[in-house]
């Protein structure tokens, strides 16, 4: 049975000038042991459909589901306070900028033993033997003394393990990494990448890696989830993905990658990403990609079946399936 | 060759920070002893992790800040800070922040036409119009852009701008901060497009500072690799990218993230983190980290050796 399994989420933020839909009907399936990417540019909603899942988004947001269950419960019918002893403890997060998501008025030890606290009910010896353990396991030089160390004292890298060891103090059998490298020196985000694989490997939990890097993707995701314009364009295993994507923006989205460059010139993807008052009434990619057609520019498109990737298209790469 | 267009020669930029009343102030060396020459025409891509001096060097070379030591000399005229006035216009930078770098109370007709009021007196309002217009045309701006603000566009289109406005004063050097670090994918491609078509049409040289090495391995034509303040490999891209000879640029391009899932290869595992700038270890500044690294490493500091392709190390891999 799938760990998580979110069916047609959506999320629409009230602006002051009216609503706009950040997440539009997207479907997530986590095995255990599963790491999925969700790749995404910005606006693309892909961290705002697992703050929804977290339950971290400001009253502005509006939350629809078919379905969102973790581990056969259902997340929708539940109580705020038993959906917060999943939350932090099954379903743990972290964040883009290490240095801004921890409290800099507690120590690092502080906040390491607050979740063990609170979930677990650890005492003061049990938890501190437990933040021990866990700063060794992320890589943190002489633990017992960082433990009283204040956020300020630590580098990014430093702050990311941190961050790291806090998310998964309490075994968590979900981790949501949202962008966890993004403000990182690629050397330390080796680091970083490395550890979050380790850990994963060692207690399989499954892992969901929000980014938009796509050699983040290649080397660490089993599973790739594209999202643009808040919907879910295309998923599929890591290798077929890049080998073969099945929809047109993924496509035009690697073949822009420098890496992949043959020409002196790079391949672009003309136009930017649709805002709240240009959405189109077709497929959202329509007024950017070549492909496109009347039917396009006026219908939205059918989910393709897997083996075109459950590519959001018309004309699916590699013909209809 | 023709005669270098920007020439550096053992710049390097001191800060003295704290000391109060009666202490001493600490030195923090930003950067230390940075030589290099770049032709007309061409992209010298300066790499390395935060705190290795790049921006720091971005600033000395477009006069925000003078050289503690060294000197650096724009189409062979040297310059001094009595100069400066004179030489600004040759060199513009691009900041990588398009958000942060536009006043959001300027119209775009006011951000480009602002250095043409300042430092081209001599031009009718007329005459400073039709260049706006002309440059916003070269960039890819469209004329009914001219009168709004910088709030209505994307963060691609401001890059646009900013690079617009770099180009008022004909500047024969562009500095490029990490120009494409803060934009998405589909808009990078954009403006690496763009960058390159400007310096093929306008004859540009770059000095392009950037972390991101698949980036730099397309857009440069030569690359200098720095690590806290000092440049450990410089050469041509294909010797530095093919043949690494400094340990540290090994593990830098082998910590990169390959966009292929097929190629899974070996990488270098760094361990620790880069040293404070404060105390920099009197040896090699990469020892602490380096596999490879020996007595002689931690006593004595690698000069920067060899010829065409140079490297600062004792012991350089084979290449």
């Amino acid at each position: 049975m799938a760990l998580l399994s979110i069916r047609n989420l959506s999320v629409e933020f009230a602006t002051a000038s009216g609503s706009f839909r950040a997440v539009d009907a997207i479907d997530v399936t986590v095995d255990p042991g599963d790491i999925l990417a969700i790749v995404g540019e910005s606006g693309s909603g892909k961290s705002v459909s697992m703050l929804a899942l977290m339950g971290l988004l400001p009253w502005t947001a509006t939350v629809t589901a078919d379905e969102m269950r973790f581990d056969g419960q259902d997340l929708r019918a539940m109580s705020p306070r038993t959906r917060r002893r999943i939350i932090g403890k099954d379903i743990a997060m972290i964040f883009q900028e290490p240095m801004s998501s921890l409290n800099p008025c507690f120590t690092v030890g502080f906040q390491i033993k607050e979740g063990l606290k609170k979930h677990l009910g650890l005492d003061a010896r049990a938890r501190h033997a437990r933040a021990l353990e866990l700063m060794e396991m992320v890589g943190i030089p002489d633990p017992a003394r960082r433990l009283s160390a204040y956020p300020h004292q630590m580098s990014g890298g430093m702050s990311q393990r941190v961050m790291i060891a806090m998310a998964i103090a309490c075994r968590p059998r979900l981790l949501i990494a949202d962008e966890p490298t993004t403000a990182l020196d690629v050397t330390i985000q080796a680091q970083i990448l490395d550890l979050l694989t380790a850990l994963q490997a060692e207690t399989g939990m499954a892992l969901i890696l929000i980014t938009h890097d796509m050699g983040v993707v290649a080397e660490t995701a089993r599973r790739v989830s594209v999202q643009y314009a808040g919907q879910k364009v295309e998923e599929q295993p890591v290798g077929p993905l890049f080998a073969a994507p099945h929809h047109p923006y993924t496509s035009a989205l690697l073949a822009a990658l420098p890496e992949r460059a043959t020409t002196r010139l790079l391949p672009t993807i003309p136009g930017v990403v649709p805002g709240q008052f240009d959405r189109p009434p077709g497929c959202l990619f329509a007024p950017r990609c070549t492909f496109a057609d009347a039917t396009c520019q006026n219908t939205p498109p059918p989910v393709q079946p897997p083996a075109r990737g459950l590519a959001r298209c018309h004309y699916p790469l590699g013909g209809p399936a | 060759m023709t005669a270098p267009v920007l020439m550096a020669e053992g710049l390097s930029r001191v800060y003295e920070i704290g000391g109060g009343l009666f202490g001493k102030p600490r030195e923090i060396r930003a950067l230390s002893d940075v030589s290099f020459e770049i032709a007309r025409g061409r992209t010298l891509a300066v790499v390395g992790e935060s705190g290795c001096g790049k921006s720091t060097l971005a600033r000395v070379v477009t006069m925000i800040e003078p050289p503690s030591a060294g000197r650096f000399a724009i189409d062979g005229a040297e310059v001094t800070p009595a100069r400066w006035a004179g030489l600004r216009d040759a060199v513009q930078i691009v900041f990588q922040d398009p958000y942060g770098s536009l006043n959001p109370r300027q119209r775009i007709s006011a951000i480009l036409d602002e250095p043409l009021r300042i430092n081209r007196k001599a031009l009718s309002r007329a005459e400073r119009e039709a260049k706006v217009r002309e440059v916003m045309a070269l960039v890819g701006l469209r004329p009914e852009f001219h009168d709004r603000y910088p709030h209505m566009f994307s963060g691609g289109q401001r890059q646009r701008i900013a690079i617009a406005r770099a180009l008022m004063l004909e500047p024969r050097v562009l500095v490029l901060d990490e120009p494409v670090s803060a934009l998405d994918l589909s808009v990078q491609s954009q403006i690496l497009n763009l960058l390159m078509e400007l310096q093929e049409r306008l004859g540009l040289t770059y000095l392009f500072i950037s972390h991101d090495l698949s980036v730099v391995r397309h857009v440069c034509d030569e690359v200098m690799v720095m690590y806290l303040g000092r440049a450990v490999e410089t050469g041509a891209k294909a010797q530095v990218f093919d043949h690494p000879r400094h340990p540290y640029t090994r593990a830098l391009l082998s910590a990169t993230p390959l966009a292929d899932p097929a190629r899974r290869k070996e990488r270098i595992k760094l361990t620790g983190e880069l040293p404070s700038p404060l105390n920099i270890p009197a040896g090699c500044a990469f020892a602490a980290r380096c596999w490879k690294a020996a007595p002689r490493c931690r006593a004595e500091r690698p000069p920067l050796e060899g010829a065409g392709h140079r490297v600062a190390c004792f012991f350089p891999e084979a290449g």
